[in-house]
């Protein structure tokens, strides 16, 4: 066994408030490369804010982050280079409207990371392929179904070649016979070694990928385990709670 | 289960007539409102007409067309009045074959408009050039559409043209075939569209720029710009143009004194600006939160971000009221004759003055009312094929 490593990310009791709001009650975790960890918990328990603390796009008031050893600052250069690190999925895609899919994908790479424009623009197609629809690269986000909207913001994550990729509810805003294709790009994309934070209640994709589990309730994490000892045995009341709820459908 | 025959839907084309009986004849007061209006319309309609084939001296417009055209203008160096439409009709005929439909309704007015003038004035020396106008549209709808490579010079060209229209017309000092014409010289439509021209390409950065800084989380650049724009919203065009003209001067150093039509598109800028910035604001407003976290968690920086993610949907949403303000602008230009300065309205007034053409008061403000109301049509006709075009496949 190789040796232990740096993990890619540690958070230290990071807390949260929203003015008079602690939102984030102390959270700690490390995240190993290569890991793939699934967040879950009921609505309004912090899920979306911490993993968004993760690429500052919510800010921390205490505790510290420290992403591929770079620690989230105030210095905005600190947290431009973590968030060209780490790619991050929408529960409501947030592609740019005005430009094609191609031209979504290739903008960040061609501006943040100065790659030439023919490149990008193969490797973007690249990335289409993977995600099974490089026919769709010359249309714009409005003409196309949610579910590859989807799989387009998953390719414009990529695109930056990230080490980290976040997932924020990616399927929740699809239509049942979308949420499989979107899925299946998701588990490829673990198996193929990617860092991932994922928060869903998509237990398909927990139990086929996932190396840990989080359980979110009033803002801090109330257990951890695998898949396997979160399933079938969980300890804390509220965890067998919220998943004979969530379970039960 | 029964067979329904399937019957043909029912008709709706109901001819002219009843047209006319279900819009203007549907009740005895609709039909009585349709008689008296009728009647109005064609007794005022009449008259005019009388009045315009009949007792108009026409010639108060027809003599002094080159002063309505251009003021003072020397006559000698009219030739780079000519050589600037000439660029802006192959630019635009470049244009219209490089974009096709966003174009086209410029294009077609302006092919219309450039053969009516030269119908107009057949009988003097000018109508070939108006011919050739006509032509170097469609020159350039072929080179756009039939050589590769045509749409970067379509944009560069579009850049370029304004400063090297404003030269040509300008001129400079040192240059022996391009002699500096001042421009208290400058007068007529040609003074009211350099006006509205430079006004407006001025003032939309300067307002994108009022916008954003309107949102700046910096207190000293956030509360400058708001402070700029309500004061002046507050104050009537007038009063800014007044003070532009005369007490500009005050604040500028001891050997700057830019020209009267200087100071005043200065004011007219500054003017606008504060509208734009208004109207740019809606649109930035409607942009969600969203595209602003997509693109700051790709790593891109607020300027980036800005520049083509932002700015491109906003202004995309803001095109109607946009072109709204660059109309107002037109007509405002209007104004600067209270300074002192000879717009096509106020040339209007001088000929009034000359001894042959007393009295034509009529004529001279039928004249004036034409040409705004001609360029205010096609400009408005121009943008709303433009903004259909541009609505397509997106959103
Ligand atoms: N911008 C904000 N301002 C104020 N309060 C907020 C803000 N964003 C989130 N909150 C509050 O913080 C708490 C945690 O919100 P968060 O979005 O992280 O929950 P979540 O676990 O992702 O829930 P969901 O499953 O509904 O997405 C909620 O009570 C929410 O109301
Ligand atoms: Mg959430």
């Amino acid at each position: 066994m190789s040796p232990p490593e740096e993990p890619i990310i540690a958070c230290e009791d990071v807390h949260k408030w929203y003015g008079q709001f602690h939102a984030l009650r102390g959270i700690s975790l490390s995240v190993q490369r290569g890991e793939v960890v699934v967040i879950f918990g009921p609505s309004g328990s912090g899920k979306s804010t911490f993993i968004r603390t993760l690429n500052r796009l919510e800010e921390h008031q205490r505790g510290r982050i420290v992403v591929d050893g770079i620690e989230l600052t105030n210095d905005i250069r600190n947290i431009e280079a973590v968030r060209r690190e780490i790619g991050m999925v929408f529960q409501s895609f947030n592609l740019f409207p005005h430009l094609t899919v191609l031209q979504n994908i290739v903008l960040a790479p061609v501006w943040v990371r100065r790659w030439k424009r023919q490149q990008a623009a193969q490797s973007a197609m690249q990335l289409l392929e993977r995600v099974g629809i490089p026919e769709q690269a010359h249309k714009f986000p409005g003409q196309l179904s949610g579910g590859q909207q989807q799989r387009v913001a998953i390719a414009r994550a990529l695109a930056m070649q990230p080490k980290v990729m976040l997932f924020d509810e990616p399927t929740s805003a699809l239509d049942p016979e979308m949420i499989k294709e979107v899925l299946d790009v998701m588990i490829e994309l673990a198996k193929s070694g990617m860092t991932i934070l994922a928060v869903t209640h998509e237990m398909t994709f927990a139990r086929s990928v996932a190396n840990r589990m989080l359980f979110f309730d009033g803002g801090v994490i109330v257990e951890q385990g695998t898949p396997d000892q979160i399933f079938n045995h969980p300890q804390h009341d509220r965890t067998k709670l919220f998943l004979s709820q969530i379970l039960k459908h | 289960m029964t067979h329904v025959e399937s019957l043909p839907p029912p008709r709706t084309g109901i001819g002219p007539i009843g047209w006319l009986r279900q819009n203007l004849f549907s009740t005895w007061y609709n039909a009585l409102l349709t008689i008296i209006a009728t009647l109005v319309i064609g007794v005022v309609l009449l008259s005019i007409i009388e009045w315009a084939v009949g007792s108009a001296r026409w010639g108060a417009i027809s003599t002094n067309m080159t002063l309505f055209m251009l003021g003072q203008y020397p006559r000698e160096q009219v030739w780079r009045v000519w050589a600037v439409i000439y660029l802006l009709a192959l630019l635009l005929g470049l244009s219209w074959g490089v974009w096709q439909t966003a174009v086209r309704g410029f294009a077609l007015i302006a092919v219309g408009a450039s053969l009516v003038f030269a119908l107009s004035v057949v009988n003097s020396s000018v109508w070939p050039i108006w011919i050739g106008v006509a032509f170097a549209i469609g020159l350039g709808y072929l080179g756009g559409r039939h050589v590769p490579g045509m749409r970067r010079v379509a944009v560069v060209g579009g850049v370029l043209s304004f400063p090297i229209g404003l030269l040509l017309i300008s001129g400079l000092t040192r240059l022996n075939f391009l002699p500096q014409v001042p421009s208290n010289l400058w007068g007529g439509l040609l003074l009211t569209l350099v006006l509205t021209v430079v006004g407006n390409l001025v003032s939309l950065p300067l307002g994108i720029l009022l916008a954003l800084g309107r949102r700046s989380r910096l207190p000293v650049i956030h509360y400058f710009c708001v402070g700029y724009i309500e004061l002046i919203r507050g104050v009537p065009l007038i009063t800014i143009l007044y003070m532009a003209a005369n007490m500009l001067p005050f604040f500028l150093p001891e050997t700057v004194r830019p020209e009267l039509v200087v100071r005043a598109m200065i004011g007219l800028i500054l003017f606008e600006a504060a509208y734009q910035a208004e109207n740019v604001r809606g649109g930035l407003q409607a942009i969600p939160r969203g595209q602003y976290e997509a693109a700051y968690a790709l790593g891109l920086n607020p300027i980036l971000t800005t520049l083509f993610i932002i700015l491109p949907q906003a202004l995309r949403l803001v095109i109607p009221a946009l072109l709204n303000s660059f109309v107002s602008l037109f007509k405002d230009t209007s104004l600067v004759a209270i300074v002192g300065l000879f717009d096509l309205l106020r040339i209007g007034r001088s000929v009034l003055a000359q001894s042959d053409w007393l009295g034509t008061h009529r004529e001279v403000f039928a004249f004036a009312f034409l040409v705004y109301w001609g360029i205010n049509l096609a400009l408005t006709y121009g943008g709303r094929r433009l903004e259909r075009a541009l609505g397509i496949g997106q959103r």
